[in-house]
């Protein structure tokens, strides 16, 4: 299996506050990782330095085997490292079908496009309208995104994501603040997502995570706790003692 | 060699004088900014009012100079912690654009009441007979009103940075700044203080307007004369600070003071230039954390 | 944007329409009508940066006046094509905003807005002592104006200016319509509405929004030029920060962020400036005060923003 995305030894402190210590972490082409631990462990700080949002202190970043530590998170994007919002980040005045479109037209490069009206570039509104129909949106397709119940926001956080027809997907919390009976919906369209993309997800829902990943890394304190398969973590003493101990069970 | 340094020390202190008054007027810009995000382009209104209200207070009720300086600038604070209340408070959450369009509008209703009060020329401040001498120390002589406000301004900032570091509603202030949601949850009433920060800053604007009316005459089109200079200090002094304005407010005196001595034909222009290349430089400005 | 056609609307004609029964109905008005023109060529190209760009900015004088100078200094030293000056012009304050707007652009909030300032400062202070070629605080005087295509001669009455004017306003109009309903301004659009989710999605915000605002400098450099063609003048005003307030102002009085505010407010602005300011200056700085606050406080659209409410009760009522 070839590796999609690798870190090595990285580090990021603010000041005296170490916030990623010496991760080495390395997410496998078409993985469906996750990766847990308690609140402060580091894991939006963790993909915010995978996608470039977040400059680290030390170490290196490579995307399929090539250093890309030092490319700004536009160009990233471009690679190929996709992301979504542990609080919904959309453009909440703009329709879903909109939303979903500025993603599509900056992969395909149709947003440098000065002249001709956005209405007329077809190429980019059937992909974004064939995204929607894959995630249950189509009916939502005109509406203000701010107007859609809170599931429904979150299904079109992961829209915009795909839109960018990542390589990798950076998932953080795809499931925050969702009720767990929409849960579900959420999971069934996680699982539908084309196989060839490495997925990581950050997730609290220790349900959706068991039910997902096939490997699973724990993070505590900024560093890498232990990394196996779900059983394997379920049954790992530290783990209970750093994070389950929180919640009697798993 | 003698001329030149005998202009040199001329500079700097006027230059100082000027620096100072910017300082005071500019000091509670910085801070409602910081503390509050809000973006008060009709600060200058308040160092207005401070100055017209003095000359009134001097002229037509007889007060005496003292007194009259220190009425005017409660008047102005208890009056701007009105106009907070009414105005302002209800602009917290909204947009950089609405807060400017909404400042503008403020200046705009000052500029046209103080030229129906005050008609559109400018007015000096009438200063009494012990201030209009020069003092003469170390075998020079400097003009008495710019020693008085040097030495008024400097103890103002001695308080202010005392009452800061001291007091509880310094501490709060300071929380704040840094973390707003976190002094709500500790239980600090934010409302209520940034009620009086912003009063104080106003009051503080307008001591700077009254002492510096001998500097930065009094016209109805002040506000928006001045407020490229104020909101220059608080940009390169950095958000939210009280050192960080008085360095600002400092080089701009000094840097401003100087260049129109010596290159008078090209004025202000180096400070601007200045003040974009310190801001390249440090776009959150020198003392600032916020960019 | 993506989901609605942007198709001209039969109502879209109106302002054009306007225009000419102005020329029949009220030809005394043409100077005034022209001097509105300019001042919505200004206004839209603030809509650009502004409502569409989400960058407020406090100096887009800078880029008029030295549209305005460019042009008049072009006719007075070497040659007085207006469609000549007028290209100078565009091209002088587009380059002037792509040189400043790189370094504005990097900043944001009070910064951004304190930067804007100190560039209009900075040119003010330029023209003003540059004597010899702005001919500092009198301003360039009887600035020589070829017939426009060489067939149309300004005359007194004010028609070629009129014209001139009302045809250069529908052709930057074009421009800016057809840019903001393009997928360039959607992306636009999508960097004011969510900064950080752009550049999520990999868009080269800093770029797009310099390209935005050296077009939107251009038109303003245009719009300078206008007027310094019509009025054979070019002063120091031109420069003031008074005149971006003033551009803020008829922008948000008409509606900010949709294209026909930038016509609407200019003209009510100017009309009514027209009539109250010329008795007492001081109350009409009032009224455009306490307007300001209003506006800000209870119709964020401003005029058409009303006009939007309006109908949308009609329409819920009959329906």
């Amino acid at each position: 299996m070839t590796i999609a995305l690798e870190t090595r030894r990285l580090r990021k402190s603010f000041g005296a506050l170490t916030v990623a210590d010496g991760i080495d972490f390395s997410l496998e082409g078409g993985a469906r990782h996750a990766l847990i631990g308690p609140n402060g462990a580091g894991k939006t700080t963790l993909v915010n330095l995978l996608t470039g949002a977040l400059a680290p202190s030390s170490g290196q970043i490579y995307l399929e085997g090539e250093d890309v530590t030092s490319l700004a998170q536009a160009k990233r994007v471009r690679r190929g490292i996709g992301r979504t919002f542990q609080i919904n980040s959309l453009f909440r005045s703009l329709t879903v079908l909109d939303n979903v479109a500025l993603a599509v037209a900056e992969r395909t490069g149709a947003a440098r496009k000065l002249f001709r009206p956005a209405f007329s570039h077809d190429e980019v509104k059937d992909e974004a309208h064939a995204l929607l129909g894959s995630l249950g949106l189509s009916d939502d397709a005109s509406r203000a995104v701010r107007d859609l119940a809170y599931g429904k926001q979150r299904l079109v956080e992961i829209a915009i994501a795909l839109g960018m027809r990542p390589r990798v997907l950076l998932l953080d919390e795809p499931a925050a603040g969702v009720p767990s009976a929409e849960s579900h919906r959420i999971l069934e369209v996680l699982a539908a997502l084309p196989p060839e993309i490495a997925i990581l997800i950050i997730e609290h829902d220790m349900d959706l995570v068991f039910r997902f990943a096939r490997r699973i890394t724990v993070l505590a304190a900024g560093a890498i706790l232990m990394e196996g398969s779900p059983q394997e973590v379920a049954h790992d003493a530290r783990v209970r003692q750093v994070y389950l101990g929180e919640r009697a069970h798993v | 060699m003698e001329a030149f340094l005998s202009s040199l020390v001329s500079v700097a202190f006027h230059g100082l004088a000027y620096g100072m008054i910017l300082y005071a007027i500019s000091v509670g810009l910085s801070v409602t900014m910081g503390l509050m995000g809000f973006v008060n382009l009709a600060h200058g209104v308040f160092a207005m009012a401070g100055g017209y209200l003095m000359i009134t207070l001097m002229l037509a009720f007889g007060l005496p100079w003292l007194p009259a300086l220190l009425a005017s600038c409660l008047i102005v604070a208890v009056f701007s912690m009105l106009l907070e209340k009414a105005l302002y408070s209800r602009l917290y959450a909204a947009g950089e654009l609405e807060q400017v369009l909404f400042t503008i509008g403020l200046i705009f209703i000052a500029v046209a009441v103080a030229r129906l009060a005050y008609g559109p020329n400018p007015l000096a401040a009438p200063l009494p007979s012990y201030l209009k001498g020069q003092l003469s120390l170390g075998g020079r002589s400097f003009p008495a009103y710019r020693v008085a406000v040097i030495a008024t301004s400097a103890l103002l900032i001695a308080t202010l940075w005392i009452g800061l570091e001291r007091t509880r509603w310094g501490a709060m202030v300071r929380a704040a700044v840094d973390n707003r949601a976190m002094a709500q949850s500790v239980g600090i009433d934010t409302a209520r203080l940034f009620t009086l920060t912003f009063a104080l800053g106003s009051g503080l604007a307008a001591l700077g307007g009254a002492l510096g009316a001998d500097l930065m005459a009094m016209t109805p089109t002040y506000p928006f004369e001045q407020l490229v200079y104020f909101l220059i200090v608080v940009a390169i002094g950095g958000l939210g600070s009280l050192r960080g304005p008085f360095v600002g407010a400092l080089l701009i005196g000094i840097g401003d003071t100087a260049c129109k001595y010596w290159v008078p034909e090209l004025g202000a222009f180096f400070v601007y230039v200045a003040t974009i290349a310190l801001l390249l430089w440090k776009p959150a400005g020198l003392f600032g954390r916020h960019v | 944007m993506y989901s609605a056609p942007a198709r001209l609307r039969p109502l879209e004609a109106l302002p054009w329409l306007l225009a000419i029964a102005v020329y029949f109905a009220a030809p005394s008005y043409l100077p005034l009508g022209a001097y509105v023109f300019i001042m919505i060529l200004f206004t839209l190209s603030l809509d650009l940066v502004v409502g569409y760009g989400g960058i407020v900015t406090l100096g887009h004088s800078a880029y008029f006046g030295f549209g305005a100078y460019t042009a008049g200094i072009l006719a007075v030293r070497l040659n007085g094509d207006p469609l000549l000056g007028l290209a100078a012009a565009a091209l002088a304050a587009g380059l002037l905003g792509l040189a400043t707007g790189a370094v504005i652009l990097r900043t944001r909030a009070l910064t951004l807005l304190m930067l804007t300032l100190a560039i209009t400062s900075i040119v003010l202070e330029i023209a003003s002592s540059a004597t010899a070629l702005t001919n500092g605080s009198d301003g360039l005087h009887s600035v020589p104006v070829d017939p426009v295509l060489g067939r149309f001669a300004f005359d007194l009455f004010g028609t070629t200016a009129y014209f001139y004017c009302l045809a250069v306003v529908l052709a930057c109009w074009t421009l800016v319509r057809s840019l903001v309903n393009s997928p360039f301004g959607a992306a636009l659009v999508g960097s004011r509405e969510n900064d950080a989710r752009m550049h999520a999605i990999g868009a080269p915000v800093y770029a797009r929004r310099l390209q935005a605002y050296s077009i939107s400098c251009a038109l303003a450099g245009m719009a300078g030029a206008l007027l310094t063609q019509t009025t054979q003048f070019a002063g120091l005003s031109t420069l003031g920060f008074e005149l971006s307030g003033e551009g803020l102002v008829m922008l948000v009085l008409g509606g900010v962020g949709r294209l026909y505010g930038a016509f609407v407010g200019p003209t009510v602005y100017i009309v009514a400036r027209d009539y109250l300011a010329r008795q007492t200056p001081e109350y009409w700085y009032m009224g455009i005060g306490v307007l300001l606050v209003l506006i800000v406080l209870f119709a964020r659209g401003g005029i058409l923003g009303l006009v939007d409410v309006l109908v949308n009760r009609l329409r819920a009522k009959r329906s």
